[in-house]
């Protein structure tokens, strides 16, 4: 089983996404899917994210190796979006098949986790007429901390 | 070497990427963000405090403590906020 990884500028369907991902996998009994999306609040209108061609796909395509061989899953597919995106709009979509629900689960919020501190991703946030790059937030990484082994 | 910047890194530097040549004093990536520093203006800005700043050597995470060799892709950025 590889991943299917895409770092891509367009928007993503979600349900042809699990049609995709479950089509040739008959073993699979359960997918679990995160979807994050840009969220509105503090006059937030758009976030513009920048990433590392070429070491985003390789730091996504391990850490999709990690979550492989600590579940028992049948398909992964990540998608992440780049550039310019306004409130309301898809970011990442994590979706997990495996044969039960338990693995589809955890193996979910591991990626989403480990996606938040490891790929090289950088969000810049757009309020009124002002331009910021987001701080990463010590919750994320205490987060991703979480799932390291004793 | 070629080395790249991303986001607050690559803004106050004024550009993306550059090629440093390897030289025996340049052993680390500590040793290149160091001499990087030393330019001043913008480079001086974005590593005087490299509690901020990441490093990458050929596309895995490194530390300051990672050797270089030439050939190498080094890349400087912000922690990272994706997701």
């Amino acid at each position: 089983m590889s991943a299917n990884v895409h770092i891509q500028a367009e928007d993503f369907d979600v349900g042809d996404e699990i049609e995709a991902l479950t089509a040739e996998l008959p073993q699979t009994g359960a997918v679990a899917t995160f979807v994050g999306l840009v969220r509105g609040g503090d006059d937030l209108t758009a976030l513009t994210l920048e990433h590392y061609p070429g070491m985003t796909e390789r730091e996504i395509a391990r850490i999709a190796e990690e979550a492989r061989r600590r579940w028992a899953l049948t398909g992964i597919t990540i998608i992440h979006r780049v550039g310019r995106l306004t409130v309301g709009e898809r970011i990442v979509l994590v979706a997990v098949a495996s044969a039960h629900r338990a693995n589809a689960f955890e193996a979910c919020e591991f990626l989403m986790d480990y996606l938040k501190t490891r790929a090289p991703f950088w969000k810049q946030e757009e309020r009124g007429g002002t331009v910021q790059w987001v701080e990463h937030r010590a919750a994320d990484v205490a987060a991703a901390e979480r799932w390291r082994k004793p | 070497m070629n080395v790249l910047y991303f986001a607050w890194v690559r803004q106050k530097v004024g550009r993306g990427e550059e090629t440093v040549e390897h030289t025996s004093a340049l052993r680390t990536v500590g040793d290149l963000a160091a001499l990087l520093a030393a330019r001043g203006g913008g480079y001086g800005e974005a590593f005087g405090d490299m509690a901020r700043l990441r490093a990458a050597v050929n596309q895995v995470h490194a530390g300051l403590d990672a050797t270089l060799a030439p050939g190498d892709e080094i890349a400087f950025f912000p922690p990272v906020t994706g997701g």
